[in-house]
């Protein structure tokens, strides 16, 4: 006894009547459209509802989320996907690391300077190391992913 | 790129869908013979209708990154079928904001250290304080989790994403990642190179 009104988005999209069991309609509202038509352009309906009715049943929301997450991530760049966030996130880890290795220099730089000699203050010395961390760091920022052809977003596969 | 009809040597593809690969086949130059696994993922998640529209959808050259990244989710969903690459996105995310916390951590260390060294009636050339205030510039913004932005300055297909959706509160979910994730994957079998 389904309306027309109580169809769930996939339902909708695929024009066809919405069982009580649908299998879509727990995670792809009416209210939402557009969340049904991005996974349905990347990975289909079919593909969908198998791997929604192989999880169990208290995991098949995140299935839905993550779906169309990956989905949206393909159709805003088709050639990596969420494949290229990976990519950026590895990227931003490295320079993390490596600024947190520079900044550990330096304090060990400091530290021993102050243990080495009581009266002797690292002045202008101190004060231009820090400058030059930020001028470290102002460098690292200016390095993108992209084009390059030795850290392209698949570089770390 | 090799044809692998013209060696009478079906690809992966078609021996798999057990058809005849023709010459100007699709797939055959992403999904050689000898790596079965790569099409049977990309087919079972994806579907090889769906692959086919995708790659029509793209030139030439940018086809076979394209496949190796599509291989890379397949096979990622295929190992963690609730999560799929989404796993591997919320654990990388975490470890950023630990190292922007280590590292905020560290740079107020410095600053502690610099201004200790430093005596008030030093001064710096150019400046009226013997240590210049500290602000973190340009963090690593994290990817907030269920946000998929526009891409900002996009070049040559890698792109910067902003997050612009509130995040999604995933419980954590149990990690086949470790530490290493994105050496473990042998979806990149074609060699990527951009």
């Amino acid at each position: 006894m389904s309306t027309i009104s109580s169809r769930c988005a996939a339902c909708k999209y695929l024009r066809r009547r919405c069982p009580p069991d649908c299998i879509f309609s727990p995670y792809f509202p009416s209210n939402d459209p557009q969340r049904f038509a991005c996974v349905h352009r990347i990975y289909g309906a079919s593909n969908v509802g198998k791997m929604i009715q192989q999880t169990p049943t208290q995991m098949r929301a995140q299935v839905a989320d993550s779906l169309y997450f990956e989905s949206r991530c393909r159709i805003q760049d088709p050639v990596y996907g969420c494949v290229g966030i990976i990519s950026l996130l590895h990227l931003q880890i490295h320079n993390a690391e490596s600024e947190l290795a520079k900044v550990k220099a330096q304090i060990a730089f400091l530290n021993s300077d102050a243990n080495r000699e009581p009266s002797f203050r690292p002045q202008l010395e101190g004060a231009s190391n820090v400058n030059n961390l930020w001028s470290a760091q102002s460098s690292v920022e200016q390095h993108q992913i992209g084009s390059s052809t030795t850290h392209g977003p698949l570089a770390f596969m | 790129m090799s044809s692998s009809s013209s060696y009478n040597s079906p690809c992966a593809a078609c021996k798999f869908l057990r058809r005849k690969c023709m010459p100007g086949c699709i797939f055959a130059p992403y999904f050689p013979p000898e790596e079965p696994q790569k099409f049977t993922n990309v087919h079972k998640i994806f579907g090889a209708s769906n692959v086919t529209k995708l790659l029509n959808e793209l030139p030439p050259h940018q086809r076979e990154d394209a496949v190796n990244s599509l291989a890379y989710e397949a096979e990622a969903r295929v190992r963690d079928p609730v999560y799929g690459c989404v796993g591997a996105i919320s654990f990388l995310q975490r470890q950023v904001q630990r190292l922007q916390k280590e590292l905020e951590t560290a740079n107020a260390d410095l600053i502690r250290y610099a201004c200790n060294g430093i005596p008030s009636s030093a001064a710096i050339p150019g400046s009226n304080n013997p240590v210049q205030p500290v602000t973190l510039r340009q963090r690593a913004a994290p990817l907030e989790f269920g946000g998929v932005g526009r891409p900002i300055g996009n070049e040559g297909g890698g792109a910067f994403y902003q997050a612009p959706l509130p995040p999604y509160p995933y419980p954590y979910p149990p990690l086949p990642w470790n530490d290493n994730f994105g050496g473990d994957f042998n979806g990149g079998g074609g060699g990527g190179s951009m």
